[in-house]
């Protein structure tokens, strides 16, 4: 077993579709943690960080959102404490952690999708642009504009494939000259025209399971937000579908800033950029876990030096 | 930039205009969305209508019935055991419309309890679900008929053909034995929809337990399931008492308007809905005590409603917290 | 080491008498009993509906749509004042009762906080109303009828009452079906940028449509069927005109069978079961169509 702490695979070959898919995709087990099958064809335990085109990465992210002692509170239960980080623009940020430490509930928070929920409240500052999206005057619908979400399990509305894309385009009053235009160049861009072209009209639960999470992708970008959030958008998939969405999150990465939350460390290592890991610890003494960001930093260097020790210990395997 | 893409078709041609760069100078709302604001209001306002109606109900009726208890003394008219509105010698005790009322939501109960109940635990316990699927939406229908019609039937057929020919029960044209007879047959799906309910709730835990002890059926049905639904079988039961009471059509045309202290069911007798359709058809002019007596009888109709609806409401909340 | 050895029961019976448990005569007694209940109910409105028919079959002629009903004549009396009537007081009925119930269940359901003083009270008030006897609503629409300067015996006044009677039900089903559309629905449209009242009025409610019209339905038989609460409208007993229009007079289906089964004739009789006819078939066909509706779009996706 090569030792990853000598051998940074920094010059890796462009892996092709095919090497993708012979590298073991990780299973869940029953607490939902990634675990990794030791006789794998792949020597080495630890998730490789795939080069795949990678930006040249500054040493800190040009950001376009950025939290700064973000706590999220359920009544009087501290979900997530106090993270400081940024997002960067034209980045993948990966979110990973054991269950229960508050990666969705911090996604949640940066569209303001927490507000839904009776009883939440968000301490601290998440500024979009340098601006505070918890002020006063926010209107929380213009934030979720422009931050959109994609969720864990698809949810398409009963309407047609057509009408799921155009639907916000419409609510949100964009001047379009011809929707028709706005739905195939979201497809499109989504990676869905061409098997969904000639059944438009049909309804959207036609499709399968990764064909109806592309198609909530592509009613995402219809609206053409900034950020596209994604609270583990693969998790209810097969590895194929899973494959072809990763793709897509790479292409989508050259107009869009992307957060993702992902239970798959794998995941995490071949799409994104940066990656923060969060972990939960019990709290004074009651048993409550509060989600705390550990270590939040390049994804090369998360999963091959990482700083911290329980980071170190998560990416191996030793606590999931 | 990879370009894998299995069958996803071109990725990099025709891209879209990218999403500006710039970025946005205010996240304040772009609309002032008037409309949405006039959509919430009319939901508000929708919602107030019941609050409305309730206050409309109490003021209609408490304004005309506190000019009847300008001229009728509480107590007389709570009281007094005699109902002689229109004739000469005329006295307001609302007791005979009581015991009216009473006799025949007494009778309409005694049928509708046991055959509801029965119908409900049979459909709930031993139907297969087939059984149940065609069964309970029938059951249903007997809620659907219109209640003159079943006066219609109760006037021409339960009384002369049931009770006179079948069973040999003497009964003249109004009885309220026939009259409770067939409220109860109306109520029979209230009482049995709402005990079916409460009786499938039950978790099955609780009944396996008691086949784990050997008790066969019929034991833990009576043991185990209808003890443990009995708040839903009580709401059920109450629920089907509140109809009984405020029903109409039936007993004005089956009961009789002959307004009496009720002793034998045989006989005819008034209810106080009776009395207040029988005074709604009669010409009382408006503004006299005869006018306002009917709004005093609606009072007291009214009132025992709604304690027997708050009790049913609390049984009602009570079942659904349970399960 | 000492053995044990089980002592055989004094009454063990063998397991095959297991089954016994089910079949001994208090049990038979038990379910003979339970299944008499359920045909009990279901014999009863099979008589009730052979006698109705066959009392009525022989007026179910022409001149029961057609001709006006009258005092002196039963045999070319017709119930054609209320038909009419029926059709249009339920038509100002549902006019009225579906978007205020509507609307109000939409309140309750999607817009108002759990703390909301308001909306307990509402709901309070919707619990109870549907409880209140039909008699009583007839009251209010008489007394708003004053109120408001409109005569009492006119279409719009009976539209209120029934109205009235139904709303408590077409919001109690309506916010059933609310409740039953997928929360993953609404998280969809205002992740996208849509509005609160955008994403009611352009998903839940639209998806919530199956549902809100089986309990729409089923309230507006209901309607079809009450003749307390407009008894006491006045003046609708001896109607021998089509209504014509909001503020004119009229008459319905079950007063006028009211009316004619208090008559001693026999051929009254026979009219007002042959009207039940009618009334029932209308009855039991928009049941039918609500039950139709409920299992046609039950099916979860």
């Amino acid at each position: 077993m090569t030792d990853p702490t000598t051998t940074p695979p920094v010059d890796s070959p462009v892996p092709t579709f095919s090497d993708l898919a012979a590298e073991q995709h990780p299973t869940l087990d029953p607490t939902g943690e990634p675990t990794v099958d030791p006789t794998s064809t792949i020597t080495t335990r630890r998730p490789e960080p795939i080069d795949a085109g990678r930006i040249e990465l500054s040493e800190a992210p040009r950001a376009v959102l950025s939290c700064t002692d973000v706590s999220c509170y359920y009544g009087a239960f501290r979900a997530v404490n106090e993270v400081t980080m940024d997002i960067g623009v034209h980045e993948i940020t990966a979110l990973i952690g054991p269950s229960g430490c508050g990666k969705s509930t911090i996604l949640r928070a940066l569209n303001r999708m927490n507000d839904l929920i009776p009883g939440t409240r968000v301490e601290g500052t998440i500024a979009y642009h340098g601006m505070d999206i918890y002020a006063k005057d926010v209107d929380p619908i213009e934030v979720r504009r422009r931050i959109g979400m994609v969720f864990q399990k698809p949810n398409p509305f009963p309407k047609s494939i057509y009408d799921n894309v155009a639907y916000g385009p419409k609510v949100t009053g964009m001047k379009v000259s011809n929707m028709d235009d706005v739905v195939e160049q979201s497809l499109r861009d989504a990676a869905l025209w061409d098997e969904v072209k000639d059944k438009l009209k049909q309804s959207a639960y036609g499709l399968s399971g990764g064909q109806q999470q592309r198609l909530c992708i592509a009613r995402t970008i219809a609206v053409k937000p900034e950020v596209i959030l994604m609270d583990e958008p693969c998790s209810a998939l097969d590895p194929i579908a899973t494959a072809r969405i990763e793709d897509l999150m790479l292409e989508l990465r050259d107009d869009y800033t992307i957060v993702i939350v992902t239970h798959n460390m794998q995941q995490a290592a071949r799409v994104a950029d940066r990656t923060a890991f969060f972990t939960a610890e019990a709290a004074e003494g009651n048993g409550d876990r509060t989600g705390h960001l550990v270590e939040f930093a390049e994804t090369t260097k998360i999963f091959s030096t990482p700083s911290d020790p329980r980071t170190e210990d998560y990416i191996s395997g030793r606590f999931g | 930039m990879s370009t894998i893409s299995a069958g996803a078709g071109p990725s990099t041609t025709s891209r879209g205009p990218r999403p500006s760069s710039e970025p946005p100078t205010s996240l304040r709302s772009t609309r002032p969305r008037y409309g949405e604001k006039a959509a919430y209001a009319f939901l508000v306002v929708a919602a107030g209508v019941s609050i409305l109606t309730t206050v409309g109900i109490v003021l209609s009726l408490l304004l005309p019935a506190l000019q009847f208890f300008r001229e009728v003394s509480v107590l007389e008219f709570l009281t007094g055991t005699s109902w002689t509105p229109r004739f000469q010698q005329k006295s307001y005790g609302v007791l005979p419309l009581i015991t009216g009322t009473l006799w025949t939501t007494a009778i309409a109960l005694s049928v509708s309890i046991p055959i509801g109940l029965g119908a409900a635990i049979y459909l709930s316990e031993y139907a297969s679900t087939r059984t149940r699927k065609i069964f309970k939406p029938t059951l249903e229908l007997l809620a659907g008929v219109p209640s003159v019609v079943y006066g219609l039937f109760a006037v021409v057929f339960v009384g002369p053909v049931v009770l006179n020919q079948w069973l040999g029960i003497e009964v003249g044209t109004f009885s309220v034995l026939a009259a409770g007879l067939v409220l109860g047959v109306m109520i029979i799906p209230t009482v049995a929809s709402l005990s079916e309910d409460a009786m499938s709730a039950v978790p099955r835990s609780l009944r396996e337990a008691s086949y784990g002890l050997g008790a066969n059926r019929m034991r833990t049905v009576l043991r185990v399931v209808f003890p443990a639904a009995i708040s839903g079988i009580a709401a059920a039961i109450v629920l089907g008492l509140s109809r009984a009471v405020g029903e109409t059509m039936i007993v004005a045309m089956a009961a009789g308007s002959q307004a009496k202290m009720v002793t034998n069911p045989l006989e005819g007798g008034q209810t106080m809905t009776g009395f207040i359709a029988s005074a709604a058809l009669g010409d009382s002019v408006q503004g006299s005590l005869d006018y306002y007596t009917l709004f005093a009888v609606g009072l007291a109709l009214f009132v025992i409603t709604l304690i027997i609806n708050l009790i049913s409401i609390r049984l009602v909340n009570r079942f659904r917290e349970e399960y | 080491m000492a053995t044990i050895t089980a002592e055989p029961m004094s009454d063990a019976r063998p397991l095959t008498a297991a089954s016994h448990g089910e079949r001994n005569p208090q049990s038979l007694v038990f379910l003979i009993l339970l299944w008499l209940s359920l045909a009990f109910g279901l014999l009863v409105l099979a008589v009730l509906l052979v006698t109705t028919f066959l009392d009525g079959l022989p007026r179910m002629d022409s001149a029961l749509f057609t001709n006006y009903a009258s005092q002196l004549n039963p045999e070319t009396a017709g119930a054609r004042a209320a038909i009419l009537g029926s059709a249009l007081v339920i038509g100002v009925t549902a006019l009225m009762a579906i978007p205020i119930g509507i609307a109000a269940a939409s309140y309750l359901e999607e817009f108002a906080s759990r703390k909301s003083r308001f909306a307990k009270y509402v709901e309070l008030n919707v619990q109870n109303l549907a409880a209140v006897p039909a008699i009583i609503y007839g009251m209010l629409a008489a007394a708003a009828a004053v109120a408001i300067g409109l005569q009492r015996n006119t279409v719009l006044a009976g539209g209120i009452a029934l109205a009235l009677l139904i709303l408590p039900v077409v919001i109690v089903s309506t916010r059933e079906a609310l409740r039953a559309v997928p929360q993953e629905i609404r998280q969809g449209s205002l992740a996208l940028g849509a509005s609160p009242m955008q994403t009611l009025q352009r998903q839940t409610l639209p998806a919530a449509i199956p549902g809100i019209a089986t309990g729409t339905i089923l309230a507006l038989s209901r309607a079809m069927g009450e003749a307390a609460p407009l008894l006491l409208l006045g003046g609708l007993v001896f109607v021998q005109f089509d209504p014509n229009g909001l503020l004119s007079g009229f008459t319905t289906m079950p007063i006028q069978i009211f009316n004619w089964a208090g008559r001693s004739q026999e051929e009254f009789q026979q009219l007002a079961a042959a009207a039940s006819i009618v009334l029932l078939v209308l009855v039991i066909a928009m049941n039918g169509v609500a039950i139709v509706i409920r299992n046609k779009f039950s099916n979860p996706r």
